[in-house]
């Protein structure tokens, strides 16, 4: 699903099919959308990792936000507001950086990872919230995005599915591989400074 | 290793998404399998470290003071008859919206200034044909189109919204067809000006791509010239029906932008 598609759906309040903004929808906006104004940042920055970036993507979300604001359904505004946010990043990533995006779809680019150095090492027993941003960082686009809206947004599967767009079972099998890739860059990590003294 | 068949079941049970009999037999496996119990045990470890974290990146100050200015400005930009946008920081938002407004000034002197480099120096250089220049001002206006905010004059999926937006706008009814359907859905339309003439653009999307469709009458233009060809990464392809030149032109790839024309000429 796309963002424009959001504006099929009219609203209950609006007069038209695509309702004018005006003040009236500028205030019902600010009450039920502005208020998530940090998930949607939170979910531009780590989608296209850079603040300046996030900030210019976030800047456009909400102003696509305002102009369908007459299809919003009501209900919560959060998901609604991350779905456009969503789309918005991906086309400034497809825009920008076309490379980037491909590749990191490219499950065999990643796949080869060396595994943790042996069996022993194989328990995660702390993490540092330092190693977890620089091995969440590295995890590819679409491992990335449904480990933010879990765990940092708490949505639920079918919230995630229906933002993004794909079955609940994709959710799940998502987060259970984007897991396990974290936990294997933790391993590793951890095994790196270990050999460093640190 | 992580038994295959529970690795998936396990985020579930892990994430509380499991019905209950899925959830007991969960349970009973990690009785006996020491590998998934332990795979449980690290991701219930990575899941506190997240929620320990500092991962949650909070929106910095002044965006959303920001981000109300843009819309404030998107407010008197639709209804100015209605004259200020009513707000309680007027002061903050008008210094905003005229950061703003010399912000799409900038915008709009930085294509101005493409489109006379593009104007002067192009036909110059390379003396290339009329329907090369024609091609490259189509795919100039789908660029173009592509910039923030220039997309859409007229917001809608709805076929019997956009067409009689047109009116009045343009000396022909250009027509308005939505492909939701075959995955094409029509998203809007824009007033353009290609060849010396106001033509009718329409918009569609396919997943994240938009496909721009152009529209005039046959004329004594150049548009016999115009080639389906692939410029700048977009590929383009014209054809002519009911008397009016159409030309589609998106960076879709060109096998599904071939498709998408056979269903708009049905």
């Amino acid at each position: 699903m796309n963002a424009l598609a959001v504006c099929r759906v009219e609203g209950p309040s609006s007069r038209m099919p695509m309702a004018t903004p005006n003040a009236g929808t500028a205030g019902r906006f600010e009450q039920t959308v502005m208020p998530h104004l940090d998930a949607a940042y939170n979910l531009a920055r780590w989608l296209v990792r850079n603040t300046h970036d996030a900030e210019d993507v976030v800047q456009e979300a909400c102003l696509r936000a305002f102009k369908f604001f007459g299809g919003f359904q009501g209900g919560d505004a959060r998901p609604w507001l991350l779905k456009i946010v969503r789309n918005t990043s991906y086309s400034f990533l497809e825009k920008n950086r076309p490379a980037m995006l491909s590749e990191e779809f490219d499950e065999r680019v990643h796949a080869q990872d060396a595994p943790p150095p042996d069996a022993e090492a194989t328990m995660v027993r702390s993490v540092e919230s330092r190693m977890l941003r620089e091995a969440l960082e590295e995890l590819p686009v679409n491992f990335r995005e449904v480990l933010v809206l879990r765990e940092l947004e708490g949505l639920s599967y079918k919230e995630i599915a229906e933002l993004i767009g794909i079955p609940i079972g994709t959710v799940m099998s998502s987060l259970a591989r984007g897991r396990e890739r974290l936990r294997d860059a933790l391993l590793r990590a951890r095994a790196k400074e270990g050999t460093r003294g640190l | 290793m992580v038994c295959d068949d529970n690795a998936r079941l396990l985020h579930g049970y892990l994430d509380g998404e499991l019905d209950l009999v899925r959830s007991l037999e969960i349970e009973e496996h990690l009785k006996i399998c020491p590998d998934c119990a332990q795979e449980l045990w690290n991701q219930q470890t990575l899941r506190k470290a997240f929620r320990s974290s500092n991962l949650y990146e909070r929106a910095p100050a002044g965006l959303a003071d920001r981000i109300r200015g843009s819309l404030a400005l998107e407010t008197a930009d639709a209804s100015p008859e209605t004259g200020a946008p009513a707000s309680k920081k007027a002061p903050v938002i008008t210094l905003t919206s005229r950061r703003a407004t010399w912000n799409w000034l900038a915008v709009a002197a930085a294509i101005l200034l493409m489109f006379t480099v593009t104007w002067r120096i192009v036909p110059g250089l390379s003396g290339r044909g009329n329907s090369d220049l024609l091609t490259q001002e189509i795919v100039s206006s789908h660029i173009r189109s592509l910039q923030p905010d220039h997309l859409f004059d007229v917001q809608s999926t709805d076929q019997h919204t956009v067409k009689p937006w047109f009116n009045g706008k343009l000396d022909f009814s250009p027509p308005v067809r939505d492909l939701a359907e075959d995955g094409y859905p029509l998203v809007g339309g824009r007033l353009d000006y290609v060849d010396h003439r106001a033509v009718a653009a329409l918009v569609y999307q396919r997943r994240q791509h938009f496909i721009n469709v152009f529209i005039w009458p046959e004329g004594k233009g150049k548009e016999e010239a115009l080639r389906m060809k692939s410029v700048q990464g977009y590929n383009m392809i014209p054809w002519e029906a009911n008397g009016m030149y159409h030309c589609a032109v998106s960076d879709l790839n060109s096998g599904e932008l071939q498709q998408f024309t056979e269903l708009l000429r049905k």
